[in-house]
Order: structure tokens, then C-alpha cells, then sequence
């Protein structure tokens, strides 16, 4: 992890952006946001809504182009690599879970969260018992036979979480799990997601409004106005 | 809430009588529990043997009520140091904070910054319970849930006037 306490420099961060700008039109969404991450680390991205969180995380996964500014991931600079390359990137190294509706309706949920394994090329059985692995570690087993549209919301978003986890990862982005789960379901995903990652060392960049799943993080930064405040620990005023 | 900060930070916007100072802290603070005269000038005898504030002249009669005190340097950096200092995270601090945004705005400071560094503060002792919890049993959830439901109640409030602050920040200027 780097040493942020002595102010000399630590080894780079896993991913890390600066001086991030991007404009929808006139309006603006980032004005010169930075951000790091170290590997294994779980970094909550907190702010008001419209704030530029979702855009600050689509710009650091490689979604979105930021018009200014840099974002690198283990040493390589996004901007650099082609489309085919950043693709790749997030289809072998990074994980996403969003707020609802990223499942594959047609797929069964053992085939959803062995999808990201068929199409890294692996064999059907073999992808399928990986997932079985996961859907159990997420204690959701009994799902795995049936379609996203037939079970609960709760289900679901642990589903997702496996399929997010499954192809181990070195980043998973997060843009409110939680959101639209009542408060025990939304512990229970956020339990099983923070335990996993932990496990398997991936780095967590969790958007979230909720101070109680930000309390599932090491440190939070927050998005104001499309910039972020620098950690905020006591006497940083 | 700590009386002797608030006189201090309503006296950095400008020298008052004690008598000026009661009323403007009634008014600005005191809706449920006004001052007591006793109150302000035992607390202004300490500010004063403190050096956070001095005497800055005496109208001609009797009586405290008739001193006007002026905030110190001392005083400057207390206020200052009070403003920084986030608040140890325990229910009912809505009081403190409101008191503080309040005094932050009619200073000039950051406002928002108080309300961040409160919100890192709050957030390390929920990291903490969310530690226990996970770790303990039952009985160690349902205890560590209830605290943190309420370190989030705090939260969400501090969430919603850091939203308004624009809107405090006139309607406080101009009270
Ligand atoms: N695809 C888009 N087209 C146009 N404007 C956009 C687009 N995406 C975001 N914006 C605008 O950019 C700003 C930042 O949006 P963003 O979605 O990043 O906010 P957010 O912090 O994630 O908000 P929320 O908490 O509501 O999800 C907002 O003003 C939003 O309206
Ligand atoms: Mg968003």
C-alpha cells in the first residue's frame, strides 16, 4: 500500500487518474478529479447526486474518454491503448457491478456468471463449475438454475457480484450495489463483496451514497461539483 | 455545544456588549434553551482570564452588561482550532454542528469543510463497527447496527445542509 502517512513516495498505485475533465455538452461532469487506488484496497467514492461519481468511474475503467487528464492502470496509460486493447482490459482484468439490470435475461444465472469465463475462451464445463463455486460463496446456489426475472433483486445483485468476481479481477467497479436493495440485503451484498475482494486482493472502487456501506471501505474520497477532495482524515482543513 | 466557542466565534464578526452577545446567541441558537445573563459572564470572565477576548471599553455606570469585549488573537486561533477539530461521533451532535456551519459561514471559513471532515470522522468509527460486526456474533451485530444506523442518521443530515449550504449561508448572513 502506498505510505501516504510519511509523504514520500510509495510504489505507484494500481490505477490512478489526474486532472480529469469531461464535458456532456456545456455541462461539465469532471473538473479536474484525481483518484488512486492501491491493489487490494476498497476506496468508497461518496458526493451529492450529479456530483460526476458514475463519469469518474466510467473514466476509470476505460467506458468513457476524459477530455483532459490522465488515468493509468498497472503502468500503462489508458488514452494510449487502442479500443480492441482497452476492451480487452475490461473483459480480463476489471469487474463491474452496477445498480440493477446487467444481467443477460435469456441466460440462466449459473450462465451469466460463467459468460465472462466462455468468452475469455474458456470450456463450457469448466467455466460452469467456476461459477457454481462462486454462486455458492455468494450464497446463492439456489439461484443458479434459474433466470435473473425469477428471483429477487437481493439474489440478483449477489449473482452479479459473482459474475463481477468470478474471473478474478484485479479491479472491481462498483456504482451503488446497494441501491436499490432495503438495508439487510444491501449488508449482505456488501459483506460478501468486501470478503471477496479481500480475498482475492482485488482493489474495490465503490460509488455510493450510503454511509453505511462506505463503512465497508478503507477510506472514502468525495466528488463535489466535479472535483474530488483529497482524503479528508483530521487536520486536513 | 461549547458556549465559550460560540461567544468567541459571534465576537470574531465584530466587538459586542454582553448584553448583544446574549441576545444575538438567543436568536441565532437559543430556540429551546435561551442564555442565562449568569451564563455569559461567567463564560466571558474565563474567556477573559484566558486572554481569548479583552475588555475593549466600559460605558459610564454599573454592572457587566455594560463592557464591550473584543475577540484576541488567542481568541482567533481558538475559534479556529474549534472549527478544525471534527467532533467526536456520538448521537445528538446536531446542536455542535449546526453551531459550527453556522459560525463557519458567518466567519467567512469553509463550511463544507466542516461538514467533510466530520464526515471522515464519523466514517472511522463506522469502519470500526463494521469491523466488530462482521466479525462477532449475533448479539455484536444487532449492538454495532444500531450505533451505526444512528452515526448514519448524523450523516444524512450533514449530507443535506452541506446541499443547502447556499441557502443558509444567506439566510445566516442576513439574520
Ligand atoms: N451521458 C450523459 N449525457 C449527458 N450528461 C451526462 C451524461 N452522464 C452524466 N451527465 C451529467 O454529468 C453530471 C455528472 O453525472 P454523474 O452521472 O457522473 O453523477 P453522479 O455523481 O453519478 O450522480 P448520481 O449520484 O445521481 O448517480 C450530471 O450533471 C449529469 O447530468
Ligand atoms: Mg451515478
Amino acid at each position: 500500500m502506498t505510505d501516504t502517512t510519511s509523504g514520500l513516495p510509495g510504489p505507484e498505485p494500481l490505477l490512478s487518474a489526474r486532472g480529469l475533465r469531461k464535458a456532456y455538452g456545456s455541462t461539465p461532469a469532471l473538473d479536474g478529479a484525481g483518484f488512486t487506488v492501491d491493489a487490494g484496497e476498497i476506496v468508497a467514492v461518496m458526493g451529492p447526486s450529479g456530483s460526476g461519481k458514475s463519469t469518474l468511474l466510467h473514466c476509470l475503467a476505460g467506458i468513457v474518454k476524459p477530455d483532459e487528464g490522465t488515468v493509468r492502470y498497472a503502468g500503462r496509460e489508458l488514452s494510449a491503448l487502442g479500443d480492441a486493447e482497452r476492451s480487452a482490459l475490461r473483459r480480463e482484468e476489471f469487474g463491474f457491478v452496477f445498480q440493477f439490470g446487467q444481467l443477460v435475461p435469456e441466460l440462466t444465472c449459473l450462465e451469466n456468471v460463467a459468460l465472462p469465463l466462455r468468452l475469455a475462451g474458456a470450456r463450457r464445463r469448466d467455466a460452469e463449475r467456476r461459477a457454481a463455486a462462486w454462486l455458492e460463496r455468494l450464497e446463492v446456489t439456489d439461484s443458479g438454475p434459474k433466470r435473473p426475472g425469477e428471483i429477487s433483486g437481493g439474489q440478483g445483485q449477489r449473482v452479479a457480484v459473482a459474475r463481477a468476481l468470478v474471473g478474478e479481477p484485479r479491479v472491481v467497479f462498483a456504482d451503488e450495489p446497494t441501491g436499490a436493495l432495503d438495508s439487510l440485503n444491501g449488508e449482505r451484498v456488501m459483506r460478501l463483496l468486501s470478503a471477496a475482494a479481500r480475498e482475492t486482493r482485488a482493489a474495490v472502487v465503490l460509488v455510493t451514497h450510503e454511509a453505511r456501506v462506505a463503512a465497508y471501505s478503507d477510506r472514502e474520497i468525495v466528488v463535489r461539483d466535479g472535483r474530488t477532495t483529497a482524503d479528508l482524515t483530521a487536520g486536513a482543513l | 455545544m461549547s458556549i465559550g466557542h460560540t461567544l468567541l466565534g459571534l465576537l470574531e464578526a465584530g466587538p459586542s456588549h454582553g448584553y448583544d452577545l446574549k441576545r444575538e446567541f438567543d436568536a441565532r441558537f437559543g430556540q429551546d434553551r435561551p442564555l442565562h445573563y449568569g451564563q455569559v459572564y461567567s463564560t466571558m470572565a474565563r474567556l477573559l482570564k484566558h486572554g481569548l477576548v479583552e475588555v475593549e471599553g466600559v460605558e459610564p455606570g454599573e454592572g457587566p452588561e455594560r463592557k464591550r469585549y473584543a475577540i484576541t488573537d488567542a481568541g482567533l486561533t481558538d475559534v479556529a482550532q474549534w472549527l478544525r477539530t471534527p467532533e467526536k461521533p456520538e448521537p445528538y451532535l446536531q446542536n455542535t454542528l449546526y453551531t459550527k456551519v453556522v459560525i463557519a459561514l458567518l466567519t467567512h471559513r469553509s463550511a463544507e469543510a466542516i461538514l467533510d471532515a466530520q464526515r471522515s470522522e464519523h466514517l472511522r468509527l463506522m469502519r470500526e463497527l463494521t469491523r466488530r460486526k462482521t466479525e462477532g456474533d449475533l448479539v455484536d451485530q444487532l449492538i454495532c447496527d444500531h450505533a451505526l444506523f444512528h452515526l448514519e442518521a448524523d450523516l444524512r443530515w450533514l449530507e443535506l445542509t452541506a446541499a443547502r449550504l447556499d441557502q443558509l449561508r444567506t439566510a445566516v448572513v442576513v439574520a
